[in-house]
């Protein structure tokens, strides 16, 4: 920066005279144009963070403000990690997690690998298949709420119509062995064209000049694929499964609006527990402890993955 | 025309088109579905087999915007003629006005909320990301990790002190509440994508403005921002998208006053059971703009949805 032609000719001006020509130092608009920002991430984000770990460590309840707080150390963590029903709750999020991503990567691999065929018209159907992932979580939730009614629903009558079934006789969010599976359709649905878009991307990255270098090599397009496609394309996809990793296990508005976390608790996933714990329950100080531990859940796990994802770049 | 081997031919072209063609007439279906759901009457929208040739109606409008009340003979009779088109819709049905419902009050504050957190998102996220493009910043690579880190937390851990917070400042159910914390959910995106935005933007521009005798703040507003105009312009959809879907803040911090549409879709009852067109027809009017902008975005989708990751 200090070699730069605005710098020569500041040094061979008088200071003075330097200072008006520029206005402000530079490291002054620095100060001024990001301290709003950190300000008020630290307003809405850290320093909630910070209350949420020291309400952790205490019994506090907001429906009951007159009651003397105590202090209760780590109970309320030993009592989250020991509770079968929390766990039940990590177990119908990994489920949801593992199968949504599965499920994405591999239509939205695939949709991309047949978009880069560049048919005629493939970025107006792109841009239809996008559609989905826009739109607003809770309203798509509750409108796959009336395409899965049994009977009268889009969904059940098109299930019905191809395998010859009755419409009637299954209830997609009523049924404890198929809500999990609604919830991974409507989110499969919403969201993979993201992955497909981050795939494109990487795939319109590769350089035809490798494909033709193998061409003439004799390698058969089906190892073309394997040596050549699939690894320029991974850190792209690894990238995508990152994100929706993340954003599945905050998952909270579209599953909230479909099932509710029913029947029983087999959709209730960590994000809408945590709800009913804080917001239903009042139970402050033990739905912090649980926060706390989601907050390290998914930012250890992040950082492993984001590690591994720098060494796929670097080989 | 030159031989390429990486060109496909030309039955793989139809192949994969048909194959592309086919999940997204499935993918859009629903969409339809719901679309074509807003225009039906409340018996046609629960017939079986479902229908797909119906009579067009703007019941499901009608009732979205109005409360009405199941009408017996003697109150039709008291009420006289229709006045509007509407009411005649109303009585149609067996029904009577009684007033405007809610819907239009919420969609107003998701339209308030959603510009006002954009222009504010897109007024401090514009200098950072320049402040951070542009100068040395110190820690300036963990302070942009924290910015994004900021995105990770799910939003019901936050909300639990944000709520406490909001209470203690009387900030709950307030526009300017929300306003603000969708503001500081969204920074992160745009600080992210615009610093990716300007960084693309040639130093060579400003110094030569500066050498001109500009300031660095008239470089920055008479050089930088009309150069990276397209770039602002797509980060402040991508943020006005996002304030507009969002539901667990809002649902958890907001009840009645600056509450906005998505938690108040789902809670369209009739005046018998789910009125599912006045439901889809909410949704409708509700979804449409966003599906107007993303075309507007196309080209920029990518780059905004993995947050400046990822650039064509």
């Amino acid at each position: 920066m200090t070699d730069t032609p605005i710098h020569k000719v500041a040094q061979a001006t008088p200071e003075s005279m330097a200072r008006r020509i520029r206005g402000l130092s530079d490291r002054t608009i620095a100060w001024i144009f990001v301290a709003p920002t950190i300000f008020l991430l630290l307003a809405v984000n850290i320093f909630p963070l910070i209350w949420t770990i020291r309400l952790s460590f205490t019994d506090y309840r907001v429906n009951r403000p007159n009651r003397e707080v105590e202090w209760v150390g780590l109970q309320n963590y030993e009592r989250i990690l020991s509770d079968p029903d929390i766990w039940a709750t990590m177990q119908a999020t990994a489920h949801f997690l593992i199968w949504t991503i599965v499920l994405q990567v591999l239509i939205g691999f695939a949709l991309a690998f047949l978009i880069n065929k560049k048919f005629r018209g493939n970025d107006l159907w792109t841009t239809i298949i996008v559609f989905p992932m826009m739109l607003s979580p809770a309203v798509v939730g509750n409108f796959w709420t009336f395409l899965y009614q049994p009977q009268i629903g889009l969904f059940n009558y098109v299930v019905a119509f191809v395998t010859g079934a009755d419409p009637a006789s299954f209830s997609m969010i009523g049924d404890v062995h198929l809500a999990p599976w609604a919830i991974i359709i409507a989110d499969t649905w919403m969201w993979t064209p993201f992955v497909m878009l981050i795939c494109l991307a990487g795939l319109r990255s590769i350089p035809d000049s490798i494909y033709e270098a193998a061409e003439c090599d004799r390698a058969s397009k089906w190892r073309q694929f394997w040596t050549i496609t699939v690894p320029m394309v991974l850190p792209f996809l690894m990238l995508a499964v990152l994100f929706r990793g993340i954003e599945n296990f905050k998952m909270f508005d579209l599953v909230v609006q479909l099932t509710g976390g029913g029947p029983g608790n087999t959709t209730t996933l960590t994000s809408i527990d945590l709800k009913r714990e804080a917001f239903e329950k009042w139970r402050t100080g033990y739905s912090s402890a649980y926060a706390v531990i989601l907050f390290v859940t998914v930012f250890g796990l992040a950082s492993i993955y984001v590690k591994a994802l720098n060494k796929v770049k670097e080989r | 025309m030159s031989f390429s081997v990486t060109e496909p031919s030309n039955g793989t072209k139809w192949f994969a088109g048909i194959l592309v063609i086919g999940y997204a007439l499935i993918t859009i279906a629903p969409l339809l579905w719901i679309i074509a759901t807003g225009f039906k009457s409340g018996p046609d929208s629960i017939a079986y087999p479902p229908k797909v040739v119906f009579e067009p109606t703007l019941e499901g409008y009608v009732n979205l915007f109005t409360d009405r009340t199941r009408a017996t003979q003697d109150m039709l009779d008291a009420a006289g003629e229709p006045q509007t088109w509407y009411d005649q819709i109303a009585r149609d049905q067996g029904t009577v006005i009684t007033g405007p419902s809610r819907y239009g009050e919420r969609f107003m504050n998701s339209v308030i909320i959603g510009f006002g957190s954009t222009a504010l998102c897109m007024l401090l996220g514009t200098a950072a990301a320049y402040a951070f493009s542009r100068f040395r910043v110190p820690l300036k690579d963990d302070l942009l990790f924290f910015i994004l880190s900021t995105r990770m937390m799910p939003p019901i851990a936050v909300a639990i002190p944000i709520f406490l917070m909001f209470r203690q400042l009387g900030l709950s159910d307030t526009h300017l509440g929300m306003i603000l914390l969708y503001t500081a959910v969204n920074l992160s995106l745009s600080v992210w994508l615009l610093k990716g935005f300007i960084d693309e933007i040639p130093v060579e521009y400003e110094e030569a403005a500066l050498i001109d005798g500009y300031t660095r703040f008239q470089a920055f507003y008479k050089v930088v921002l009309p150069q990276a105009a397209t770039g602002i312009a797509s980060t402040a959809i991508f943020c006005l998208i996002f304030a507009w879907n969002e539901y667990a803040f809002a649902v958890l911090l907001t009840s009645g006053t600056a509450q906005t549409a998505p938690p108040f879709i789902p809670t369209i009852i009739g005046t018998s059971g789910k009125d599912w067109p006045a439901v889809a027809a909410g949704a409708t009017i509700f979804l449409v703009p966003v599906m107007v902008f993303t075309i507007l975005l196309r080209k920029h989708l990518l780059r905004g949805i993995t947050f400046g990751a990822v650039r064509k």
